[in-house]
């Protein structure tokens, strides 16, 4: 066990290290170099530019960059932003609590839902309860999700009013601006954004959830379990679900990068101060510095989540072999 | 015998109702968008500032826009890009899936270590970041064809960051295949790697390779109206139904029809596509369709 985790854990900072490599590869290979952005720019000479450049060092052989580059990661520098000239790493830092929030609420709603949906339908499988949930859940799966959080904001924010004429709910933001800070106020924010993705996500995690508990149903150790006199909610609880709970857990962990995206989404509609809304505007602005720091905090953190899965695995499933 | 399975598989089809509704919703699109002149009586860019933001109307189905502009037309242009550019990114990630998962799957040993090493590292990869980084990329790039609103260079990128699914298929049908004795008697009369590949597994593999490609077909269409509604896609004011939202948020208070009917549209295709995906996964494969 401990070799394997030992290799896994090798290949995963390989793998972390080819993609720095492709990423960094990308970026430097703007035609014109990475200041090219401010060409047009009048608020830049061309002297400007070629001083800055120089002093950045931009006009070396990239592997030379990349090599000065990791080793500033190395001793905690990732640059400065372009933009807000901070530390890149402290801007990814400030945001990083306001995103778990979104994403932690949402993986939480995601679940209330989708397991018992799942659970629910595989047991009366063919029943109205199950078409209706499946159909729904099949559409769930085909919406856009950001067009999906745009509804909701018509719908919740701009049509419905509560009896004072303000809007039911909040839409964008984490707070609101000017009152008192307090509980209730935080949680109206997360309704909305957490809706919009718990949503659609719950969409896939219940017709996963479904078919795996359908195929456990059939397996022979719950038919055991039935013959041996064990009551019907034993062997669905004890024996059936706790198997089909497991590539559930897989899949949670191996989402994680449309869990990114989504909530970039979210961040971008509803204005939510995350990494993702950081990191739309740093695209926009081409500030490389910010855009590479996220590229590579989340690629580590997507490798880490794919390394979790795996021991996560091998401790539930006894069956498992690690070769 | 050939046409017999043919209408068997067709046979199958039909009896999954959704499947049946979904491929003519689509056709009926498609057609629409194809001579979509004749279905629009506006030119998709003709500004009419004096008629912005009119609601949904018999001479502006649809409403027009901030410019002025007749969204039904503006629909019906758009969805000739939003389907090519998902029609082209689902061809590169077919082409490329089924090439790695050939190659790996029939080769095994150091060939299907490397191109499983590959593939994992696309899927570790945070796929909206990497698609924004490349698409801010390609706007550097300043190139005069995407300026123009060209959509291959976009649709390439999403093609190549969404073929993993399919290769893992294909190895894994092909890991089973090449031990089959076909095909090893095709080797034993000396048949070349190349025909083996080509001509005696991969015809096996098309049955799970269209249902994917149908699947991904839904995908790159959410992928570009995503991308292109963030600003990093097509660029306006060539119309996709993706960039067609994108700056609606500040009017929906006033015309909430800019922003309802371009996502409607994704909405409504990419269901129909899935459900044609669904009724073709039945079709195509008895067992999964007995076990249902």
């Amino acid at each position: 066990m401990t070799q394997y985790l030992i290799r896994r854990l090798i290949q995963s900072v390989l793998t972390l290290f080819v993609i720095s490599i492709i990423l960094f590869g990308l970026i430097s290979s703007v035609p014109g170099g990475i200041m090219s952005a401010y060409e047009e720019n009048p608020d830049f000479s061309a002297e400007d530019i070629a001083r800055i450049e120089a002093k950045y060092g931009l006009n070396d052989p990239v592997p030379v960059r990349y090599a000065k580059w990791v080793g500033n990661i190395l001793k905690g520098d990732w640059g400065n932003s372009f933009v807000s000239k901070r530390p890149a790493i402290q801007e990814v830092k400030d945001r990083l609590p306001n995103t778990l929030i979104l994403m932690g609420s949402m993986l939480v709603v995601t679940l209330l839902i989708a397991i018992p949906l799942g659970i629910i339908s595989a047991i009366k499988q063919y029943s109205l309860f199950d078409h209706i949930a499946t159909t729904i859940a099949f559409a769930g799966q085909s919406l856009p999700v950001f067009w999906f959080g745009l509804m909701l904001i018509i719908i919740f924010h701009v049509t419905l009013r509560r009896p004072d004429g303000t809007p039911l709910l909040p839409g964008s933001g984490m707070v609101t601006l000017g009152a008192p800070p307090s509980l209730g106020d935080r949680i109206e924010h997360l309704i909305l954004p957490v809706s919009m993705l718990a949503l659609v996500s719950a969409a896939g995690y219940m017709r996963y959830l479904r078919s795996s508990m359908l195929d456990v149903i059939h397996e022979d150790y719950v038919r055991t379990a039935r013959a041996k006199g064990l009551r019907e909610r034993m062997v669905l609880y004890r024996h059936a679900l706790r198997n089909a709970l497991i590539p559930l857990v897989t899949l949670v962990g191996l989402d994680l990068p449309s869990l990114f995206g989504g909530a970039l989404f979210t961040e971008t509609i509803f204005a939510w101060p995350g990494i993702g809304r950081l990191y739309f505007n740093a695209a926009l602005k081409t500030d490389y510095p910010v855009v590479m720091a996220v590229l590579i905090i989340y690629s580590a953190l997507i490798l880490a989540s794919n390394l979790l899965v795996d021991i996560f695995y091998a401790v539930l499933d006894p069956r498992i072999r690690y070769s | 015998m050939k046409n017999t399975l043919l209408r068997l598989t067709f046979r199958r089809f039909l009896r999954h109702r959704m499947a049946v509704v979904g491929s003519v919703i689509l056709l009926v699109i498609v057609l629409l968008i194809i001579f979509a002149p004749f279905a629009a009586r506006y030119d998709p860019f003709e500004q009419d500032l004096l008629n912005r933001f009119q609601p949904p109307s018999p001479q502006h189905w649809m409403g027009t826009d901030d410019l002025g502009r007749d969204m039904w037309a503006r629909i019906l242009y758009g969805g000739r890009i939003s389907l090519s550019v998902g029609l082209l990114s689902m061809v590169v990630a077919v082409v490329v899936g089924s090439l790695v998962g050939l190659l790996s799957g029939f080769y095994g040993g150091w060939v299907d270590s490397i191109l499983s090493r590959i593939t994992e590292i696309f899927l570790s990869i945070p796929r909206l970041f990497v698609l924004l980084a490349l698409g801010m990329f390609l706007r550097s790039l300043n190139l005069p064809y995407i300026k123009a609103g060209s959509f291959a260079p976009i649709a390439i990128v999403i093609g190549v960051l969404s073929w993993m699914s399919v290769a893992r298929l294909v190895r894994g049908s092909t890991l089973e295949l090449r031990e089959r004795e076909f095909v090893v008697a095709a080797r034993m009369i000396g048949a070349t790697n190349m025909r083996l590949m080509f001509q005696h597994i991969l015809p096996n593999v098309f049955s799970p390779i269209i249902v994917s490609a149908t699947l991904g077909l839904a995908g790159a269409i959410i992928s570009e109206s995503g991308l292109s509604y963030l600003g990093f896609g097509v660029q306006l004011p060539t119309p996709t139904w993706g960039n067609m939202l994108s700056n609606t948020q500040n009017q929906m208070m006033i015309a909430p029809w800019t922003v309802i009917f371009p996502g409607l549209m994704i909405f409504i295709v990419v269901i129909a596509i899935n459900y044609m995906g669904d009724g073709l996964r039945d079709a195509l494969d008895p067992r999964h369709f007995t076990r249902e």
